[in-house]
């Protein structure tokens, strides 16, 4: 964990973006800090995505593993938004 | 269990003989079902050249394993296959192999299918469908609405 711009202790997410949602949005995979005193998904969505809200559809994954919008993010933890899955 | 992910076309058949020659002892299991999903070239009304598959390579890995798994615990199954295709892909190509192997055919037929069901449904892949016309994303999985969950 390290210091932010604000002098408060942030922690690192790496967040990724799949399919019709990494198109709409224009990225796949961002990079950023939130407060070492945490966070959980809905509201690193609304740290990321200010003017956006959820897509009703959209799920998402820590760690390659389903979660859930409240569901707390700790240090380091990859996190994927993506649409429901089409495979097989 | 094995689970490949593959971006180039593959021969389903030449998959599971290698694996079984190699995996499985002859006369160790007295059934093996397999399921071989391809790319239709018609989706509803839209005409399909060829498709896109966006994969979370990682977590699609573990997905799979997950309900393989689940298929072991819920089924006697000595063992189980899945090959599933990422990145362009034509119409008519093989798009996806589960194969699972018992000792009896009614746990290998009842396995197969719950893998291939859940992995539709779990398993992070998004198709985008192509032709000359332009590209559309499915929203949903939709053909085994109607199909009980196993």
């Amino acid at each position: 964990m390290t210091a932010g711009a604000s002098g408060k202790r942030v922690m690192p997410v790496n967040v990724k973006y799949f399919a019709s949602l990494r198109e709409s949005l224009g990225q796949a995979e961002s990079q950023c800090q939130v407060p070492e005193t945490g966070c959980n998904v809905a509201e690193l969505w609304l740290q990321l995505n200010p003017s956006r809200d959820i897509p009703d559809n959209v799920l998402v994954a820590i760690n390659q593993n389903y979660a859930s919008f409240d569901a707390r993010i700790m240090n380091g933890d990859e996190v994927a938004f993506f649409p429901p899955v089409t495979g097989g | 269990m094995a689970v490949l992910l593959l971006d180039c076309a593959f021969s389903p058949y030449q998959h599971l003989e290698k694996y079984q020659k190699k995996q499985l002892r002859s006369g160790e299991y007295g059934a093996a079902v397999t399921f071989v999903g391809s790319v239709r070239d018609l989706h509803d009304d839209f005409s399909v050249q060829s498709m896109t598959i966006e994969c979370y390579d990682a977590m699609a890995k573990k997905e799979i394993e997950k309900i393989c798994d689940d298929a072991a615990c819920k089924w006697s199954i000595g063992d189980s296959l899945v090959v599933h295709r990422y990145g362009e892909v034509e119409a008519g190509e093989v798009l996806v192999l589960v194969a699972v192997w018992s000792l009896h055919r009614q746990a290998a037929f009842e396995a197969c299918r719950y893998i291939i069901h859940h992995l539709k449904y779990a398993a992070p892949f998004w198709k985008q469908e192509h032709n000359m016309q332009g590209s559309r994303w499915l929203d949903s999985n939709s053909d085994d609405k109607g199909v009980s969950q196993c």
